[in-house]
């Protein structure tokens, strides 16, 4: 910043800093406290809480919960899909948008209608339940598939964006060699495009990981459940017994078997069942997206400052 | 790239483009994502015809078509329901009063951000503030009921054990808690995100109108209030705009994780409750006809938000 040193300036500097570190101690905290409550012996757990770091370590409940059966096939589900839905739908979209973003594409102003209606009118929760019953994808692992491939109008206009900063002379000069669309698409553009496909991508899978709707909608299956469904059951469980209240909706085969891994008074809990699963079902994305960061900026800003 | 060049370009790309070969190209491209279009957000637009008939689940597909109209009946069963307005107090409550605490305190800690030198530490605050976003609401409301809780919860832990209260706060269970919850920590989980947009917007302001006000000598919140703000009010008016045409839609994900039966008084919105009439009781007309409301509304708001920044900042969305 311009200016001089004084007092108030320094004063200033100092303040900010001092709230920028609470900012960052707010946010960070609660992760760590599960993290470091997963890592700690659930009997000692229930004398107090843990602040900094735990009183009696162990691995038992990270290790119950890794072993468990229910809780790897939820993973397995949720892994599945999200590499699934990311790949396809990446690739998907940018083709659509790439042919929408030539000039010359006939009915342009027709897609370019689609495209904007469906980002603003949407049928609903119950119109789209019965539409994937009429599909026969209720209940069925497809249902995590299928209605995600397309990414959505939104990714196309981002794209689109990104297209329009690659030089004209690029393309002219791969049509003048006889270039198809496809390989103007896949040897051009692609290669050009990879840091908002980075960013995109990135958006995409943490979606796709962080849903939950999906499995609450539309499938009814134990063997459908995903890891953030497991999840919700298993809090919604826990609150539940806490609470008193006994709910019939709330029992879950996969979420009894889990809850039954806890001891009692020994190392496990079902407290540390549950930030256990939490905290390993968050490791992914919390590892990725430092990584993703750079793109972020010259990806989707780009696009969105642009569009 | 003068003009001539431009014409010559635009006549040759038609000559050697516009083409059968081309044309087909691009059309086998485009065909798969306009049939997901179609698919998925054209057809359950008919599924609204049931808002307006009395429509049995049985009756499948068939029966959205075949069902008899029943003119208004589904719309004045929901206005009717006594527990149709505490709903849409709690769904405007939350975001209204979440908007007005969210968008403010989210621009201060953009600006702040911005103030700080050191372009590491500054990007160390970003990764951080960026982390909760990352977590879904399960994980992220997940937390929070854990450090909340009355019984092994830190938050409680230490208000009683530095005596500022004297029973542990039911957080969770006390339903006058629960909007104060859904806010802060909307807040915090997307408050590092949030200000992305706003930096990047900051970061566009032309550098030398600083140093022209600081040589006039205007103190650093001066420009801050008088070149910083006005440069990021074209953002700030597309986030007012969005929040005001969201103003019905809460955040489903996080209010069905944060709901349980003892809060519901307050945590009951619109979103949960088509969720919870049409797919857990079945009543697929009603839950319809409310998701109709829901979106006709949302659409006027976001022309009539539109149409009033327009008119008083002169920028708006389209």
């Amino acid at each position: 910043m311009v200016g001089g040193k004084s007092l108030g300036d320094r004063t200033f500097s100092v303040t900010n800093t001092v709230i920028m570190v609470v900012i960052m101690i707010v946010t960070v905290y609660p992760f760590w406290y599960a993290i470091i409550s997963s890592l700690n012996s659930g009997i000692d757990l229930q004398r107090g809480p843990v602040f900094l770091w735990p009183r009696i370590f162990t691995w038992a409940s990270w290790r119950a919960v890794l072993a468990d059966p229910g809780l790897l096939s939820a993973a397995w589900i949720t892994i599945s899909r999200t590499a699934f839905v990311t790949i396809i739908s990446i690739f998907y979209t940018a083709m659509f948008a790439y042919a929408f973003s030539r000039p010359y594409l006939k009915w342009r102003k027709w897609y370019m209608a689609l495209g904007f209606t469906s980002m603003y009118f949407s049928g609903g929760l119950i119109p789209s339940f019965l539409l994937i019953n009429w599909l026969h994808l209720y209940d069925n692992y497809w249902v995590y598939i299928i209605p995600s491939l397309f990414g959505g109008f939104w990714n196309v206009i981002i794209l689109n964006a990104n297209y329009k900063a690659i030089p004209d002379a690029l393309f002219e000069s791969a049509k003048l060699d006889g270039a198809s669309e496809f390989s103007i698409f896949l040897r051009l553009v692609l290669p050009l495009s990879k840091p908002v496909l980075a960013a995109l991508s990135i958006f995409t899978a943490v979606g796709i990981w962080n849903d939950y709707g999906t499995t609450l909608y539309f499938t009814q299956s134990n063997d459908l459940q995903t890891l953030q469904y497991l999840i919700l059951k298993l809090l919604q469980t826990s609150s539940a017994v806490e609470q008193l209240s006994s709910s019939a909706s709330l029992s879950n085969p996969a979420v009894s078997e889990l809850l039954s891994l806890a001891q009692g008074q020994g190392e496990i809990t079902s407290r540390t069942i549950e930030l256990a699963s939490m905290v390993i079902a968050s490791i992914p994305m919390v590892v990725m997206y430092p990584f993703a960061q750079r793109f972020f900026i010259s990806g989707v800003l780009l696009g969105s400052v642009k569009g | 790239m003068n003009p001539s060049d431009k014409k010559r370009k635009k006549q040759k790309g038609y000559a050697l483009q516009s083409d059968l070969r081309t044309q087909t190209e691009l059309a086998v491209m485009i065909g798969p994502g306009v049939i997901s279009i179609i698919v998925f957000s054209f057809l359950p637009l008919f599924g609204l015809l049931m808002a307006f008939k009395h429509y049995d689940p049985i009756s499948g597909v068939k029966g959205i078509f075949t069902s008899p109209w029943n003119h208004f009946d589904n719309f004045k069963l929901i206005f009717d329901n006594f527990q149709f307005w505490p709903m849409v107090k709690n769904t405007l409550g939350i975001n209204l009063i979440g908007s007005l605490v969210g968008i403010p305190v989210t621009i201060i800690f953009a600006l702040l951000l911005n103030e700080i030198v050191s372009t590491r530490f500054k990007s160390a605050i970003q990764t951080i503030t960026y982390l909760p976003h990352f977590l879904s609401w399960v994980i992220y409301g997940g937390l929070y009921i854990t450090l909340l809780n009355p019984q092994e919860g830190i938050i409680n832990y230490l208000l009683v054990h530095l005596h500022l209260v004297k029973e542990p706060l039911q957080f969770l269970s006390d339903p006058s808690y629960f909007w104060g919850l859904a806010i802060v920590t909307n807040l915090l989980k997307d408050l590092g995100w949030g200000a992305i947009l706003y930096l990047a917007a900051m970061a566009g302001v032309d550098q030398s109108l600083y140093e022209a006000a600081s040589i006039d000598g205007a103190g650093r919140f001066k420009r801050m209030f008088h070149i910083t703000l006005p440069g990021i009010m074209p953002t700030l008016m597309i986030m007012i705009i969005f929040a005001v045409s969201g103003m019905l839609n809460n955040n489903f994900t996080q209010i069905y994780v944060l709901q349980n039966s003892l809060n519901l008084p307050a945590s009951q919105v619109l979103d949960t409750y088509v969720y919870q009439t049409g797919l857990l009781n079945f009543q697929f007309d009603v839950a319809t006809a409310i998701g109709l409301m829901k979106s006709v509304l949302a659409l006027v708001l976001l022309v009539g938000a539109n149409y009033a920044s327009k008119k008083i900042t002169k920028s708006g969305l389209f």
